[in-house]
Order: structure tokens, then sequence, then C-alpha cells
């Protein structure tokens, strides 16, 4: 140990700081340092450092205070001191000057050499030292060289090694051309320092800086295989982080710092490919899965000489793998390391000496694959396919080379095949090959690589579309739209022999599927080639459904009718698919009017079903279309007041029309018709939408019918007053209305707001019929969403609440549940936009849980409040939807319901019981797992009650927070599985199935909770083994299945 | 599955899987009573997993619904199974696994019989032997090791 004697370096000090005067104070930093120590008192460090941050002293100072501790014959007392030192430094290296850095520095590199004991503060103290800006040049690699020479970093404990890789950081940083300067010595010196690192922590700094070191091009010399040899030591990462995981450190971070050191020059690659391909040998999943991603990572950045000698052996392994694994994980990084190996052999530049590797190693690939795909009934004939296609998605070159020796050889193989199934097989691997270039193309101009195959591939594929097998059928369709997607690949007559055959699978094929394979194909086919569709298949459908069937009256004409209409049904759902641009909108739609048109005249018979499909399909239409002015248009002048003049006519018409009543008339006709409104009025040109809505409102309060097409209607026409008697004909129109005004963008204006909502309110309240008040109230409640805020709105709303509360108090049955259809609306209305006058309409709602008649339907009235709903108040119509409403609404009202429960009289408990399902069943899953531990007993209280509907509701809400229970939930098991065993016996089988699915999601509960009611569960699950209805048992078995394997 | 070792049959056949069973108006119905049928036996051993394939037995041929019997109301279940090769170890194992499967899946009225399709495999008498043997079976289900392999092939398809 040597002995240096601080005095030179006191001296060093004193001669730069001449000018530094004893300050008054000298005693008190006396003082400090002694406490420090000889006192042992660690806090005094923070009180010197305040000190020399404030100017009370300065660090000469305290170098000249520390003097005798620092030349102490007793190493810790030197330890000590430099501790102080060390720390002070560490707080106060900002202020620091060059000259005073350099003098710290020779100081702290030379007590490097002293008694062990004291490292670790000298290394402190050079950390901070590493931090100064000022640090003067040639100090970085004088520090390091010393470091690399005087400490065994492996020795140190786990701080103090951080300490080093901590200045290693910093000092590349900021000093990376000095240490550049180093050479290979500094590469030299880190892989000396981090070899046998065994911390994860401190690992991450080491692969941190190992990373910086090959990617900002530091100089590695002859140590490259060192390097690599001790980073490579820890692949693969094994590493579980302890349970409470301190440190915040997982295994994905050190896997990732890992592989970007590893994969980050090419000149790992002689050492890292070997190692892949031993590692991919072994059993642990994990390892195998690691090596595969690292795999890919490395290959692009290497060229292909980098991996030239290793393809045979890398091939063999991911051939392996692909074949033989069990794990999908495994086999697709399997796939996306051969499509990367791939691609870096096809980006390298062929010279006239040098062989093509890419033909060399697809050949390889060709070789032990092709084969396999002519044994379509063996198992290695898909593993085999997707290598191939991950081979030939790697780059154009690849996907030629591939294509051109596997098409011919499928081709061949399908009409040589007889069986369908092997034919099936067939085609599905040349689909796959067909989609694996499509996704792997990139430039456009290039002509398809399947160019040459285009007329026996057409051939195959149409000559499948007429076999009577139905899935090879399925398959021909979705290889017919992956080829149209082949740009300029099909010629315009494929494309009409395609329609054709679309055309006629339409209209004979009786199977479900494959008809709806059809139709997606068509729609597909539509998309890219509308031009065949508008001349070909909508005249032959239109023709088809027009045709009416042949009447006789027996039973052949009855499966005939059917038959027809399953046509219609099929060409319906055709024409709404094929209509995605605008050109065949313009001819599709008009068929479809015409539908509804010749439905309402009895001209062409069509059912009330098939006339809303027709409505269904035009609003598909609105969905899918582009938002064009010329779509807008057709819809907005044309479809709309179309549809309004169709459903005016026949509600004018009414029962009394001589060709018997108009199916336009029908609840599901009229129904269907609002969504294609509200679509239309949501989606399509904002302006036009606008106009409808004035259009619409002048109809409903003036009888304005200028608008309409075949404008024949009596003047007086007053839609939204009260009919005479009981005629509903006029009034359920308003659900029409409704779509208009309410879906509107909160930007498009609603004219004559408050005229239309006096007309609603009072048309909820006073008109019997079910349908138009209801509608009434679903549409005041859409005005009442999107109203802006003030006065007016609020006066509204007291009104109406003024209204609906004189109605409730009325005797009148109809009347009572009328007003509350408009509450309950209304209230929704106010709940989606957080309006302050929802807690008035909570109170009324609240307080009708305890009504005798209208009890059970508020309780049910809480499942609309908390759901979507489908035609109205939901963000497609632009309603005032605030986020996380239903939260707050559980949040604000979950304690009022269970002081309801709780006072309520025993018979009324299930409507609150019910209310509360339905709450809880809405809310996302986050929040039920919170909130359920203070709901959890009311739920299980729920599970008792008799009513089934209660015990289904509440079934359903704990079933998924039974997937991820939270501790409240594993306490009450006990209670839970009793409950839920009784309700396996259930005479209602929704009830059985719901309860033994929740025993099911039990079973992953943890193992140890739930062993000591594995036996009994077993034993009640045998009973409903044998339970008569079919799906009870089924739930049965799966469940019990899983209760088997607990604890194996 | 470990790299190196090789399997007794590595490219076997494959079969189409049978889709899931079509729901009728009557299985909704509380008050019609359901028979247990071939094909709701057929479903229970069907997804059964190969001990060496990631396939279940069902895609391998293994088991197929015309070879599986039943009587609801004489409550007898009979099976035949077909090993994919006449010297396949693995017999027992997948006998014992459909067995198994079945006795943790049908009420405990039925009487169970899983046998090898007559001439389909070298030592048949000797498999279905062990297989209609109720201790024999009980006490291999006492065996941990061999409880593990029957449960993984029993396990629906994780990883």
């Amino acid at each position: 140990m040597s002995h240096f004697s601080p005095l030179t370096f006191r001296a060093c000090v004193v001669s730069v700081e001449l000018h530094g005067t004893m300050a008054a104070d000298s005693t008190l930093l006396l003082s400090l340092v002694e406490e420090f120590v000889s006192g042992l008192q660690d806090s005094k460090a923070k009180d010197t450092a305040t000190g020399v941050k404030d100017g009370e002293f300065t660090v000469l100072q305290l170098v000249e205070a520390l003097g005798l501790s620092l030349t102490s014959s007793q190493p810790h007392t030197r330890a000590r001191g430099v501790q102080l030192l060390s720390e002070v430094l560490h707080e106060c290296y900002g202020g620091l000057t060059e000259r005073e850095v350099e003098v710290l520095i020779a100081f702290y590199e030379n007590r490097l050499k002293d008694h062990y004991v004291i490292t670790p503060p000298v290394l402190q103290g050079l950390r901070a030292l590493t931090k100064c800006t000022v640090l003067p040049p040639g100090s970085a690699v004088s520090m390091l060289r010393s470091l690399f020479q005087d400490v065994h970093v492996q020795s140190l404990m786990l701080t103090e090694r951080a300490c080093v890789y901590n200045m290693l950081i910093n000092l590349m940083g900021t000093r990376e051309a000095e240490l550049k300067g180093l050479g290979a010595d500094f590469v030299f010196g880190f892989v000396q320092s981090m070899d046998g690192e065994r911390d994860p922590r401190n690992l991450l700094l080491a692969f941190q800086i190992a990373k910086s070191i090959i990617l900002r091009g530091y100089d590695l010399g002859k140590f490259t295989e060192e390097l690599f040899e001790v980073t490579s030591c820890y692949f693969p990462i094994d590493f579980s982080p302890p349970p409470n995981d301190p440190h915040g450190i997982t295994r994905e971070e050190l896997i990732q710092t890992l592989r970007d050191v590893l994969t980050g020059t090419p000149r790992f690659a002689e050492f890292l490919l070997p190692l892949i391909i031993e590692k991919l040998d072994s059993d642990v999943q994990s390892a195998k899965l690691d090596s595969l991603h690292t795999l890919t990572a490395c290959v692009s950045q290497y060229e292909h000489k980098d991996v030239a000698e290793f393809l045979e052996g890398l091939w063999a392994s991911l051939r392996r793998e692909v074949f033989q694994t069990s794990s999908e994980k495994i086999e697709s990084a399997g796939l996306a390391s051969l499509s990367a190996l791939t691609s870096c052999l096809s980006r390298s530049v062929l010279n006239s000496d040098s062989e093509d590797s890419l033909s060399t190693f697809l050949d390889l690939v060709l070789k032990d694959c092709k084969h396999h795909l002519c044994e379509p009934d063996l198992k290695l004939v898909w593993p085999s396919a997707k290598l191939l296609q991950a081979a030939c998605s790697a780059s154009s070159r690849a996907s030629h080379i591939i294509t051109v020796s596997v098409m011919p050889a499928l081709i061949e193989q399908y009409n040589s095949r007889a069986q369908c199934s092997h034919r099936r097989t067939l085609l599905e691997v040349v689909q796959r090959f067909i989609q694996s270039v499509k996704t792997g193309r990139t430039s456009e101009s290039e002509d398809s690589v399947f160019l040459d195959f285009r007329p026996s591939l057409c051939s195959v594929v149409f000559s499948a579309l007429t076999e009577t097998n139905s899935s090879l059928q399925i398959t021909a369709a979705s290889v017919l739209t992956s080829l149209a997607q082949q740009t300029g690949l099909l010629l315009d007559s494929d494309i009409e022999l395609a329609v054709d055959h679309l055309s006629r699978l339409l209209l004979t094929e009786e199977d479900g599927s494959v008809s709806l394979a059809v139709v997606e194909c068509a729609g597909a086919l539509a998309e890219l080639h509308p031009e065949a569709f508008i001349s070909q298949m909508i005249p032959r459908l239109k023709k088809e459904m027009f045709s009416a069937p042949l009447v006789q009256d027996d039973n052949r004409a009855a499966s005939e009718q059917h038959s027809h209409h399953a046509v219609r049904q099929r060409c319906l759902s055709a024409l709404a698919a094929v209509s995605t641009r605008p050109s065949v909108v313009q001819q599709s739609t008009p068929v479809l009017l015409e539908v509804l048109s010749s439905a309402h005249t009895g001209g062409v018979g069509f059912s009330v079903e098939e006339v809303v499909l027709a409505c269904r399909s035009l609003q598909r239409i609105a969905e899918q279309v582009q938002d064009t002015e010329e779509t807008g248009r057709c819809f907005h002048d044309i479809i709309i007041p179309r549809l309004l003049s169709l459903a005016l006519q026949a509600a004018l018409q009414g029962d009394g029309a001589p060709g018997g009543r108009s199916p336009l008339l029908e609840e599901a006709v009229l129904s269907a018709m609002v969504p294609v409104i509200s679509t239309s009025c949501s989606r399509l040109q904002p302006a036009l939408a606008g106009q409808t809505a004035s259009r619409a409102v002048s109809l409903f309060l003036d009888g304005d019918v200028s608008f309409l097409p075949d404008n024949s209607f009596p003047s007086h026409i007053r839609l939204l007053k009260k009919q005479q008697g009981d005629a509903w004909s006029q009034s359920q129109m308003v659900c029409l209305l409704m779509g208009c005004v309410c879906s509107l963008p909160r930007s498009v204006e609603v004219p004559r707001i408050d005229e239309l909502l006096s007309e609603l309110e009072e048309m909820s309240c006073t008109c019997s019929h079910l349908l138009s008040h209801t509608s009434a109230a679903k549409c005041f409640a859409g005005l009442v969403n999107k109203r802006a805020h003030g006065d007016s709105l609020d006066s509204r709303i007291q009104s109406t609440m003024t209204r609906v509360c004189s109605e409730l108090d009325s005797a009148s049955p109809s009347a009572r549940t009328q007003a509350f259809t408009l509450v309950i609306w209304v209230a929704k209305a106010l709940l989606l936009r957080y309006h302050p006058l929802f807690t008035t309409l909570t109170d009324k709602l609240f307080s009708l849980l305890d009504d005798a008649d209208l009890g059970p339907l508020a309780a049910d009235g809480f499942s609309l409040l908390m759901s979507d709903s489908a035609d109205i108040l939901n963000r497609g119509c632009h309603a005032d939807v605030r986020i996380m409403y239903r939260q707050r609404f559980f949040s604000e009202n979950s304690a009022k319901l269970v002081e309801g429960f709780n006072a309520a009289p025993q018979e009324k408990k299930p409507n609150y019981l019910k209310a509360l399902s339905n709450i809880v069943n809405k809310l996302p899953k986050q929040v039920q797992v919170t909130e359920l531990p203070a709901l959890l007993s009311l739920l299980l209280e729920a599970l008792s009650c008799p009513e089934l509907g209660v015990q289904l509701s509440t079934l359903s809400c704990l079933q998924p927070v039974l997937v991820d229970p939270p501790p409240a939930l594993i306490q009450q098991l006990e209670a839970l599985i009793n409950r839920l065993l009784a309700l396996t016996c259930s005479p209602a089988m929704d009830v059985r199935i719901a309860s033994i699915r929740c025993i099911h999601a039990v079973s992953r509960f943890p193992e140890h909770e739930i062993l000591p009611v594995r036996a009994r569960v077993l034993r009640a699950l045998a009973r409903p083994l044998d339970d008569k209805k079919r799906l009870v048992r089924s739930e049965a078995v799966h469940a019990r299945a899983d209760w088997f394997l607990l604890g194996s | 599955m470990s790299g190196g070792t090789r399997l007794e049959n590595a490219n076997p056949m494959i079969f189409q899987r049978s889709g899931e069973r079509l729901l009728k108006e009557t299985d909704e119905d509380e008050d019609v009573h359901d028979p247990i049928d071939d094909r709701e036996i057929f479903d229970l051993i069907r997804t059964i997993n190969d001990p060496e394939h990631p396939l279940s037995l069902e895609e391998l041929n293994v088991v197929e619904q015309v070879r599986v019997k039943v009587n609801d109301a004489e409550s007898t279940v009979g099976i035949e199974f077909t090993p994919t090769i006449p010297h396949c170890s693995m017999a027992t194992l997948i006998g014992l696994s459909i067995k198994v499967k079945l006795l943790r899946s049908l009420p405990d009225r039925f009487k169970i019989d899983v046998n090898i399709t007559p001439g389909t495999h070298a030592s048949e008498e000797a498999v279905n032997k062990q297989l209609a043997d109720k201790e024999r079976v009980a006490a291999a289900l006492e065996n941990s090791s061999l409880l593990e392999v029957v449960n993984q092939c029993l396990s629906t398809r994780s990883i």
C-alpha cells in the first residue's frame, strides 16, 4: 500500500488558489469534518456540501481541513476523509474550475493505488468528476487508464461496479472523441470490467455501454470476439424479477438491450449465427423464441457474405422448428426469421464471379418443402407451404424464383386430384401464395409474378366454382378475390367470366356459407371492377327478383316460394355488397327502391321480410359508400324523399287499402327505414343533411309535401297531431322524423326546435300507440341531448318534468307507462351529456323502484340507461356522449341504491337487485373490479334472489369479473361457490348454463385457494352431466374437465 | 417437443375436422329432453390431443364418429379407436386418455368400453385387455407422471 502524502496535493491546490483566504468559519468546517470522519455522522456531508454551495467555504478549504484525515495512517480514516470529499463533489461538481478538476483528478487517480477500503469513495469522487463540463482535455483518458490498470471491477461491490459503469456512460456521452483515441484499449478495458457481471441492474448498464461502443463506431481492434463473448454469454436471457419487483427491471428490457448489442454489427455474425443455431436446439421454448427473434433482428443488418457459410445450418434449424413445433408463437417467429433471412440474401448485389446465394438458398428450401405440397392429405403440407410463402413474401426476386417452381406443380396436382378435400387444400395453398406475394410487393409498375399462370389459375378457380362441394367453392371465391387484387393480372374477359359465375351462384346456390362467400367476393371485385357489375350483375339480379314465382296451390309451390324468397334474399344482400363505388350505387339503389314501391303498390308481391331486407341493404350502402357530393345527392334528394313518400302513401291508405294492407305500414319495415335515413343524415354531406332535416320538419309540422315525389297527397296532413280514434298509421311515422333530426352532425341546426319539442312531448304523453309514443319520446330525447346549454333548455326540461310527474300521479296505467317511457329516455339524454338536471330525474327513477306497478319496469330501465342504444343517442348519431358516463352514474348513485335496498320492504328488494345488476353489468371491467368489494354482499344476495331475471343478470355480470378475480371475491369463495352450485339445479336452463360457466371461471382462481373445494365442485358437477338439456351438459363437461385438471 | 428427438410418424395423414354441432331449435326448448347420442360422445373425444403431434385425435382419424356407439337408455358407450400405425407405442396412452375423458364427462350410470379397431394394431388384444381392466386403469391414474401425460392430452391447447 503506498503512503502518498496529500501534502503535495495540497501544495498544488494552494498554488492555484493563492487568493483563497481562510474564512472566518474555519472552525465550523473543521468541526463538520471532525464529526463526519471521526464521529461517523453521515449527515454532516450534506451540511458541508450546502456550505460549499452557499459559498461559506471553498473546496480548497475543505481539502485543507481534511488534511489530517487524508494523511492518517489508518486506512479507514483516510477512506472516511475521501468519502466526505466525494460526497461534497457529488453535490457541487458544477461549480468547479478546470484547474480544480485537474488537481482533483490527479489526487483521485493516485488514491486508486491506496488501500482497498478507500477505493469505493474514490470511485464515487471520480464519477462525480466525470459529470463536470470543464473536464480538462486528456483527463478522461488518464482517468480510464488508471481505472483499468488499478481496479479489478468484478471484485468490487454491486454499487461500486455500477459506479464504474456510470463513469463510462458519462464519459462516452461527453468525451467520445477522446475515448476513441484510446483505441482498442478502451474496449479491452471495458471487456475486463464487465467480465463476470452478475447483477441484472448492472448488466443493463453494461449492455448499454456495449451497445454504444458498437453503434458509435469505437475501434474494436482485435477484441471483437472478446466483446462478443463477454456479452453473448448471457444469451438467451433467463431472468425472472423477484416477486415484489423492487428494481423495476424486466426480462423484456434485458432481452432487448442484449439483442441490440448482439445484432449491432455484422462483425459479430461469424460468432452470433453459430450461437443461434446452437440455442435453437434448446428444449426451452423461451430460448428458442429469443433465438428466432434475435436471428430476425440481426439478418436485417447483415449482408449475404456474413450469412453465407451458415445458411445450411440455419435452414435446417428453421425447418425443424416449423415442421415439428407445437407452438404457434415459435412457428410464426420461425417464419419471420426465414423471411428476414431471405430478404437479407435478396439485398445482395451479384458479382459475375460470386454465386447467387439467394437462389442457392431457395433451392435448399424448395428441395425440402416442394415435394410435401404434393401430399395434400399429410401433415407437412401446411408447414411446407408456410415456409415457402414466408420466403416468397421476402422480395420480388424470391417470389419469382419460388412461384416459378411451385405454381406449375400445384396446378398440376390440382388437376390430377379427384378428391374435393385434396383440391381444397391445394387451392388454399395457392391462395396463401397469392396473398404472400401481395403483401410483399413494393413496386407497382412490375408485372404480377402470376402473369404466366393467369390462364391456368383462372381455369382452376372457375372449375372449382362449378363444383358441388361447398368448401371448395368457398375457397375458390376467396382465391378469385386474391387474384383480382393483384393489380393488372386479370383481363377484362376474366372479370366478365367471374361476374357471370358469381351471378349464377347467387341465383342458384342454396348453401348459406357459399352464398356468403360469393357475396363477399362480389363486393371485393366490384370495388376494383365496377363496370362489369353495372352492366351484368345488377340487371340480372333485378330481373330475377322481379320475376314473380309461379303460384300454385300445392306443396311444391310452397317450397318453390321458399326458394324464391331465398334467391331474393341473396340478391338483396349482393346488391348491398357490390355498392361501394358511387357509380355502382347509382345503379343499385334504384333497384332497391323499386322493391319498396312494388311492395307498396302490390305490383310484384314482396313479403314484409323482403322489404325489410331491402331497407337493410340501403342502410348498408349508406354506411359503406364513399361520402361524395354524388352519393349525398342520391341519398338526400332521391332515396329519403322516396322513402318518406312511400311511407306516407301507405299511412294515408291505412288499413282500408283496396289491395290489402301495404307492407310499408308494418313496424318492422318502418324500423328498418329509420337507420337508412339516420345513416345518411349522420355521415353523408352535412349541408344536404340539413336540407333533408328542414324538409322533414316542415313535412311533420306543416304537412308540406312539396319535396316528395309522386305528389298527389291531400293538403291537410297533420302527422304529429292526435289522430281520430286510435289511428296510428300516420302517427307512427314519427320514427322517420327521429331518424332524420336526431342523427344530424352537431354543426347542423334543426329548425323550429321548440315547436317540435312541444309537439313531441304532447304526442309521447297522449298517443297510446306503442311505436308512436316511444318514437316520439326517443326523438324528444335525441333533440334534448344535442340542444345547446341555457335557460331555454332548462325550462323546457323543467316543464316536461312537471307534466310527466302529474301524468305519473294519474290513475291510468297506460298514461303512467307512457310518462315513464319519456322519463327514462330524457334521463338517458341528460346522463350522456352530464346535464346538471339529471339528478332530479334519477331521484324520480329511484323512487319508482318502490312503485307497485312501475317498479320492475324502472329496474329494467337502468339497463337502458347504461347501454348503448342502436338507433339513437349514440356516437354514430353525433350525440353528446361524455366519456365514462357509466362510471360517473355508478359512483354517484350506487350508495343510493344500496340504501334504498336496505330500506325497501321485502317484496320490493328484487327491483333493487335487478337495477343494481343492470348497472354493474354494463360497467367497464376495471371499474367493476374496483367497485366489487363494496357490492359483493349485495350481488351474492342477488344470486339467492328467487327471480330468474335477477339471477341471470347477476351471473352475467359476475362472470367477467371471475376471469380476473379481485381479492375481495376470493375471500368470499365459500359463499360464492355455495350459491353458484345451488343454481346449477335451477329449473331454467339459462340459469343452469350461466352458473356452470361461472363455476368454470372459478377454476382459474389461484390454485391454492380453490383446491379445498375441488372435490365438492366435482361431485356437484356430476349431476348436470346427466342434465336433460345437451347445452347444459356440454357446459358441465367443460367446467368439470378443467376442475379435474386442477392441481396437476 | 425437443428439437433432436425423432417422431415415430413425422408426417401423418391429416383429416378434416368436423365443425361445431349445429344448434337446433329444440336445443333451446326447456321441455324437450335431448338424449345423449353418438355425436355428443364423439364431440367429447374428438378434441383430445395426440400425445406426439399438435393435432387432435379427429385430425389424425384415430377416432371417427362411425366408431362411436352409445345407448342412452341402457347406459352403455362403446368406442373403437384406430392408431395411425400398427406399431404405435402410444396406443395404450391414447386409449387411456379416451377412457379418462369419458369417465370425467359422462354420468356414472354409463358403462364405458374402449377398444382398438379390430385388425389395426399389432398388440391389439393386450391393449384392449388393459383398457378393460378397471383396476389397472385406476392404478394407472394413481401414477402421477402418467396422470400428467393424460391430463396434457385432455387439456385444451395452450402456449
